[in-house]
């Protein structure tokens, strides 16, 4: 590495992964930058979330590299990769849904803090949990919900408090499962400007279908089809390459 | 509370139990704790007492697993069971030596005993979670009280160990021959346990515990090892169950094998769920009634573990949520002031309830007179009432008694389940 | 000692038979709901009590008929309106209510029989010796259980690999979500399990009984070495089952027959005393008392080092 190009935040390096005799991941070279919004596009079925889970832990790759500022993270386990600095969300939303809205953020800020397995300190006295939760849940919006058991609140409402929980460690690598998905129109706009004020000074890896938001918000964008990069570049340059015209965008971009 | 948020009041957040963070409760326990012998001063009533204190303890350390943090365990006896014998081994050393050890400490030494072994224990049995976790302390609870009867100069064969409290050194006079001061030691040392592990649940560790129950894979993309959070959980609940069997050791004065045994392990899986897994009072609740219901019904009538059976299996059928459950869910009515609404819908499913209870052990008490007292005859009474066991009559009764008595309860039940919802509803719109 | 090899090995084979006639019921509906049941041994002790009170008014013969389907039934009506209403709360509330059924059942045996072993007698015509091995005698009754034992697994496993129901079956072993999303009345298939699994259960009950204590006690002695043959023959396998069961009972039946123990082994050396001193009650324990205790260090190891079992197919 010289000087001049920066180590990239996040980068993949022929990654691999198998179920069986199936291969859903067949070598995939990404490189994200530091405090980059990056995007990553492709038809259903691509593998777009398979390569989450192996970036966040939950599947080992098959072969292939995953490197974490440089360093070796691929088949790490979840917890390990999260303390690195590397946080996500889901697409299918997994929260704590006996927990209140307080209870949920409030455990995601815990390790980052410093408080891990304590046993010994009185919760409700740490001034600055407190705080960085109170944040949080404005930040998402969610502070007068902040009783509710989060088993009961509204599909947005939990997708909120699905962001609330991948930002509430304060890792600098956030990867977003299809934020918006499922949104009205003014939900949308309202994630994805927390979502551009959350990841302000953060690297930012994010799946997305809503075409609107993708260009948007990414300053890079790749194209991920059966399991491959068939593109990756400025959103310009993905809008007008005709191989990802033919296999995912079909006709003109919004 | 105000709109703006938890922020601006100091006051502890989060969860209902708001109730015994206040220091109110504790200081309301200590003077009842205190007069309670006074008021129930007969023998009986003290050693019930007694067995409750310890009975609390136990149940509280269960729950610390199975409503905190989401591990079911059949063979929690083994810490209860080790503990005790830990504390009898070691009080009888200290008076061989005449060494200056007060009793008051000893239950210490059954929780140390609880903390080694759940450590070992932990280690094997949280490498699993669900049902292979389950399993896993079945068989370790099998092994440890089978081993009893292999090491028998640890575990004292089939008698089992014995220890005098009485011989250790007194101080201010206290001999602990009397049980009422073996139920002060017990109130003291139940009041510092409950405490501990209420304070145990209001730390990082203790919420974090509750999310590994919850969800446990998003635990882990938040930072956390879920083996490790359950290894720590099952060690310190294996503490407090071994206080709770050093105190047990001292008030029996003999400690055998059937205290580490599934029977234990069983009665504390009952305690804790009949009184509410979901509330930290539950298992409190729970211990007090079981044992006074093991004390008082094992009186009246020898099938009393069934009545226990029935009771539980009917708890997780229709009350999963346990007493204190059914509590809580009254607190959001109160606090509204709806209860009223629905408590003559409580009022109408009770009574067929009776009924159905009492055609219920009608036929438990007449079978119990046909087989096990069958020496005795068929005379026998049922509140007073004298009749025959094996005439067609009483059966026919119990049987209109039963049947009719469950399909009305059933209706009633669920008119007061409608009842509670539209209020509960009409509660949470009031207030939001 | 070649007399105690035969003999424990076939008895072993007839221990393990019947703990497979109770294994296959319990694993496949541990696989197929999720639900471990933990009254399977109490079905298997209904079994062996109906089969008594049968037998001493219509004979055996009438008991080994009649009292599985009762004891069948009975599994129908317990997962009907009992298992299905308490699903919807979780595995653990469904391990909850199969715990406290079987303390239950356990409570009315006892009630009903007393806590002392019945007299069940095997039946006149099954009375003798089939045949004289190392001067002594095996009686025919047990060669009767290993027949009856071998017949049921055939049929099982005819049913299962050749019927539509047996393929639907197979299926939910391992992918129980995926066969009611195709459509079959699931819960029917699990109330048939559910029937199918207690009934075999009840008929090792009603052979074993004869041959075996029938106590009040049965349930709660056989149950857990049942489990530990389900999670030692692996999750969703059934021939995992057939393996676990036949070891386990070989395993027991040997370490019963044998006295062997470290003190017999190494009593000659000469730091005897010292190791007997280290050792303590140890030293002088055989392996005969410690046989009950076996299946369960075996459980622990499975769970520790291979929490798949020998055979399954998935984790629990």
């Amino acid at each position: 590495m010289t000087a001049s190009t920066p180590d990239p935040a996040l980068e993949l390096a022929g990654l691999r992964k198998r179920f069986g005799a199936t291969e859903i991941i067949r070598g995939v070279d990404l490189a994200v930058r530091s405090g980059e919004r990056h995007a990553v596009i492709g038809p259903n079925g691509a593998g777009k979330s398979t390569l989450f889970h192996l970036i966040s832990g939950r599947y080992r790759p098959s072969g292939g590299a995953i490197r974490l500022r440089g360093k070796d993270i691929a088949g790490m386990a979840p917890q390990l990769i999260n303390r690195r600095g590397l946080s996500r969300s889901f697409q299918i939303t997994n929260i704590f849904p006996r927990l209140s809205v307080w209870e949920n953020v409030r455990c995601a800020t815990l390790w980052a803090m410093g408080y891990k397995y304590s046993f010994w300190r009185n919760i409700e006295r740490l001034a600055d949990v407190r705080q960085r939760t109170e944040q949080i849940l404005t930040e998402i919006n969610l502070l007068d919900r902040w009783r509710t058991p989060a088993g009961v609140l509204t599909y947005g409402e939990q997708r909120a408090l699905e962001i609330g929980l991948t930002i509430a460690g304060n890792a600098d690598i956030l990867l977003l499962d299809e934020p918006t998905a499922g949104m009205s129109r003014a939900e949308t706009e309202r994630v994805v400007s927390l979502i551009r004020r959350v990841s302000e000074n953060r690297t930012l890896l994010m799946i997305e279908h809503d075409m609107g938001v993708v260009f948007d918000l990414a300053d890079r964008i790749s194209v991920l089809v059966y399991g491959e990069i068939i593109a990756s570049g400025a959103p310009d340059s993905i809008k007008s390459n005709p191989a990802v015209q033919q296999a995912y965008l079909g006709t003109e971009a919004a | 509370m105000s709109a703006a948020g938890p922020g601006v009041s100091a006051a502890p957040l989060g969860r209902g139990s708001g109730f015994f963070a206040s220091y109110g409760v504790w200081i309301a326990a200590i003077v009842v704790l205190a007069a309670l012998p006074h008021l129930f001063s007969s023998g009986l009533a003290l050693t019930t007492l007694c067995l409750m204190g310890t009975a609390i303890i136990f149940a509280l350390s269960y729950n610390m697993l199975l409503g905190q943090t989401g591990l079911l365990s059949f063979g929690h006896a083994v810490f209860f069971g080790l503990g005790g014998f830990l504390t009898a081994h070691m009080m009888n050393v200290v008076e061989s030596h005449n060494a200056p050890l007060p009793l008051m400490v000893f239950p210490l030494v059954g929780g140390a005993a609880g903390l080694v072994f759940g450590i070992i224990f932990g280690a094997v049995s949280t490498r699993r979670a669900g049902t292979a976790f389950a399993m896993i302390t079945l068989g370790v609870g099998e092994l440890v009280s089978s081993s009893a009867l292999i090491l028998r100069h640890f575990f004292g064969g089939e008698e089992g160990v014995t220890t005098d409290r009485t011989d250790l050194i007194h101080l201010f006079g206290v001999t602990f021959g009397p049980q009422i001061q073996v139920y002060y030691l017990i109130a003291a040392w139940c009041l510092a346990s409950t405490a501990a592990m209420y304070a145990l649940t209001q730390t990082p560790f203790g919420r974090i515990c509750n999310a590994v129950r919850d969800n446990p894979e998003r635990a882990r993309f938040i930072g956390y090892n879920t083996q490790a959070v359950r290894f720590l959980a099952f060690s310190l609940s294996g503490l407090f169950a071994g206080v709770a069997g050093g105190l047990a050791a001292i008030n029996f004065e003999i400690v055998n094998s059937a205290q580490m045994g599934a029977a234990e392990s069983g009665t504390v899986i009952l305690m804790t769920y009949i009184g509410g897994v979901g509330d930290f009072a539950g298992p409190i609740i729970g211990a007090i009634l079981v044992t006074y219901l093991q004390t008082v019904m094992s009186g009246i009538t020898d099938a009393w573990q069934l009545y226990f059976g029935l009771l539980f299996i009917g708890m997780v059928m229709f009350a999963p949520e346990g007493i204190a459950g059914l509590l809580v869910k009254q607190r959001l009515l109160l606090r509204s002031r709806r209860l009223h609404r629905v408590a003559p819908y409580y009022a109408l499913a009770l009574l067929p309830g009776l009924v159905a209870l009492a055609g219920v052990s009608l036929v438990i008490e007449m079978t119990n007179q046909l087989t096990v007292h069958a020496a005795d005859g068929p005379d026998m009474t049922f509140f007073h009432v004298a009749f025959k066991a094996d005439a067609p009559l009483p059966w026919l009764i119990a049987a209109i008694l039963l049947a009719g008595g469950v399909w009305l309860f059933l209706r009633a039940a669920r008119l007061a389940g409608d009842a509670y919802d539209e209020a509960a509803a009409a509660a949470r719109g009031a207030t939001t | 000692m070649t007399e105690i090899i035969f003999i424990s090995t076939l008895n072993g084979v007839l221990y393990g038979m019947l703990l497979f006639l109770m294994a296959s019921g319990l694993t496949v509906i541990f696989s197929m709901m999720g639900v471990l049941n933990f009254a399977h041994a109490s079905f298997y002790m209904l079994g062996a009590f109906f089969g008594f009170e049968i037998s001493r008014r219509l004979g055996f013969w009438a008991g080994l008929a009649i009292a599985p389907l009762l004891v069948g039934g009975i599994g129908v009506a317990v997962e009907r309106y009992g298992l299905r209403r308490v699903h919807r709360h979780g595995h653990a509330a469904e391990l909850l209510f199969t715990f406290g059924l079987a303390f239950v059942i356990e409570e009315l045996v006892g009630m009903v029989w007393g806590k002392l072993p019945v007299n069940y007698q095997t039946p006149r015509a099954l009375d003798f010796p089939a045949f004289t091995a190392f001067s002594i005698d095996y009686p025919a009754y047990k060669i009767f259980e290993l027949a009856i034992a071998a017949a049921i697994f055939v049929a099982l496993l005819a049913a299962v690999k050749r019927t539509r129901i047996g393929l639907i079956v197979q299926a939910a072993l391992s992918h129980p979500e995926m066969v009611g999303m195709l459509g079959h009345n699931v819960d029917r298939i699990f109330m048939l399990v559910f029937g199918v699994g207690t009934a075999l259960a009840a008929v090792a009950g009603v052979i074993a009984g004869p041959a075996l204590v029938t106590q009040s006690n049965m349930a709660a002695q056989l149950g857990p070495i049942l489990f530990v043959v389900v999670v030692v023959g692996g999750l969703g396998s059934l021939g995992g089952a057939f393996v676990a069961s036949l070891l386990i009972g070989l395993v027991q039946t040997f370490a019963i027959a044998s006295n062997a123990s470290l003190a017999g082994a190494f009593g000659h050396l000469a730091a005897a005393s010292a190791l007997r001193d280290f050792f303590g009650d140890i030293w002088t324990i055989t392996v005969a008392q410690i046989g009950p205790i076996l299946p369960y260090l075996l459980l622990v190891l499975i769970l520790i080092f291979r929490p798949r079992g020998l055979m399954g197919t998935r984790e629990t």
